[in-house]
């Protein structure tokens, strides 16, 4: 990005020393993503609302500006002001740990997300690899969130994830690896850039954009999948004993992800941020919030499935699938 | 770099040191994915960005969470209903012995490799640590042991199976 450099060289000129000069950069851009998070999530979180809202006859928020939307605004003055209350028989270190250790990796995966040809804050050739490790993440901050509480449901909400995510991710690693083969790379740059060349890889990877799709929603913890927050038998799940700003953590790294998850589906599958006449970001986003509203649109229809179905289909359905898929793209990739 | 490899040196041990001292099981494991993470890191410094990654992922993402998964369901409590019968015998004599071999041998190492010379800058080969020049080690010089390894993986995913089997559901 050449607004970085020339912020780089200016401050070296203005004899700001080279190591600091060296950290400016990064830090604006991480600032960016940051504020490009925390924005999208707070609409997200009012869009989520208003969307079950209208799928049930009824308004969503309606009170707080016009048609509720500075309500998420107000609700964050609220979440700031509030108490902040540990409980008394929590392992302290690891209860305020854990929405740390959710949100930090959940922003960090920005860093390596193409919103446009240029517009990327680090092009890694290690891309989807990046993504996978740091996603990983998320069920070890459920863990710790939900033993440290030390409260039954927490645990119980915390294994029931686990268990999930584990399964769940198999199939989704092997659907996207099959899209790496067919682009031949592993930069999310560069598959944008073949898909452009050749055509969207929905077109031929109909199979895995399924797994994908299904094993995603189970690793955001998405109805139909999101039985570790089932309300009626656990309270909320891993994060029952959190309030106030922790809890607003915990829930900003759920709508960070479901942007990711989105954001990792339109770059893979359906070419990114490339698209006639518009320019390149709001194509970007126009998929992205496209994915984003499926996903809400599936929540607000479909009921929760059983524990039993969860693991039949994601250990008998989905990894045969993804592994049918990835043996096929094989040979296309070779006979092509 | 050099930056990198004090904090994420001082990082692993700290992490290490964690494991050892902590009471409480999660505790240690939480320190060891510190330790990892750091470990990482220092792969990173070492432009081996795949080896990096795999490592978070394989060590931090998979092989941890079972840790925890299994520590958290035994010790949903802080103080565990069964009490473990005594410490095992011996452990700390053993410990001093595996300690010193550890340590004979790492100075070994280290001053075979010439530990606190100046090294010369050697250009990397390009590709240097990426997954394509990894794979490719993989499948050829190391092809023999990276069977051996999916053998192991094989067996114990039908021990497994065969494990688990004799329940009739």
């Amino acid at each position: 990005m050449d607004m970085f450099t020339a912020m780089h060289n200016g401050l070296v000129q203005m004899g700001v020393p080279l190591w600091l000069a060296n950290l400016v950069p990064p830090l604006v851009k991480s600032l960016i993503l940051l504020l490009f998070i925390l924005l999208n999530c707070m609409f997200l979180i009012w869009m989520e609302r208003k969307v079950a809202g209208h799928m049930q006859r009824r308004m969503g928020p309606m009170r707080t500006g016009p048609h509720g939307i500075i309500q998420s605004l107000a609700d964050v003055i609220k979440l700031i002001s509030k108490e902040d209350i540990i409980p008394s028989g929590v392992d302290r270190w690891v209860f305020v740990l854990a929405p740390i250790v959710a949100f930090a990796p959940a922003f960090a995966v920005f860093m390596v997300i193409p919103f446009g040809p240029t517009l990327i804050a680090q092009d890694l050739n290690i891309a989807l690899i990046f993504i996978a490790a740091l996603t990983s993440f998320v069920v070890i901050s459920f863990l710790m969130a939900g033993w440290s509480s030390n409260n039954k449901w927490s645990l119980l909400g915390a294994m029931r994830s686990t268990a999930q995510l584990i399964s769940y991710e198999v199939p989704l690693v092997i659907s996207v690896v099959a899209v790496a083969l067919l682009a031949g790379s592993l930069s999310l740059q560069e598959i944008v850039e073949a898909q452009r060349q050749s055509f969207w890889y929905i077109l031929v990877q109909p199979l895995g954009f399924l797994v994908f799709l299904t094993a995603s929603l189970a690793e955001l913890n998405r109805s139909p999948f999101d039985l570790s927050e089932a309300e009626q038998e656990l309270v909320a799940g891993y994060n029952t004993e959190y309030s106030g700003m922790r809890w607003a953590l915990l829930y900003l790294t759920e709508y960070a992800n479901l942007i990711t998850f989105a954001a990792i589906a339109s770059t893979l599958f359906f070419g990114g941020w490339s698209g006639p006449v518009l320019p390149p970001v709001v194509w970007f986003l126009i998929k992205v919030y496209f994915f984003i509203f499926l996903v809400m649109w599936i929540r607000w229809t479909l009921p929760r499935i059983r524990v039993d179905q969860l693991m039949e289909l994601g250990w008998k359905g989905l990894l045969p699938l993804s592994l049918v898929n990835l043996a096929f793209t094989g040979v296309y990739v070779l006979i092509r | 770099m050099i930056a990198v490899l004090w904090i994420a040196g001082a990082l692993a041990v700290a992490g290490a040191l964690g494991v050892v001292i902590a009471k409480t099981p999660v505790h240690s494991v939480i320190s060891l994915v510190v330790n990892i993470l750091a470990l990482a890191a220092l792969y990173l410094s070492l432009h081996a960005e795949f080896m990096a990654l795999i490592q978070v992922i394989i060590y931090a993402g998979a092989i941890m969470i079972l840790f925890l998964f299994v520590i958290a369901l035994l010790t949903a409590r802080k103080d565990p209903v069964e009490r473990s019968e005594g410490k095992l015998e011996g452990q700390r004599e053993l410990g001093i012995v595996a300690a010193v071999t550890g340590a004979i041998l790492m100075t070994a190492v280290a001053l075979s490799a010439g530990f606190g010379r100046p090294v010369a800058q050697e250009a990397l080969p390009s590709g240097f640590g990426s997954p394509a020049a990894f794979g490719r080690e993989l499948l050829t010089t190391h092809i023999l042991s990276f069977e051996l390894t999916a053998f192991v993986l094989m067996a114990a995913v039908i021990g497994v199976v065969v494990l688990v089997g004799q329940r009739k559901l």
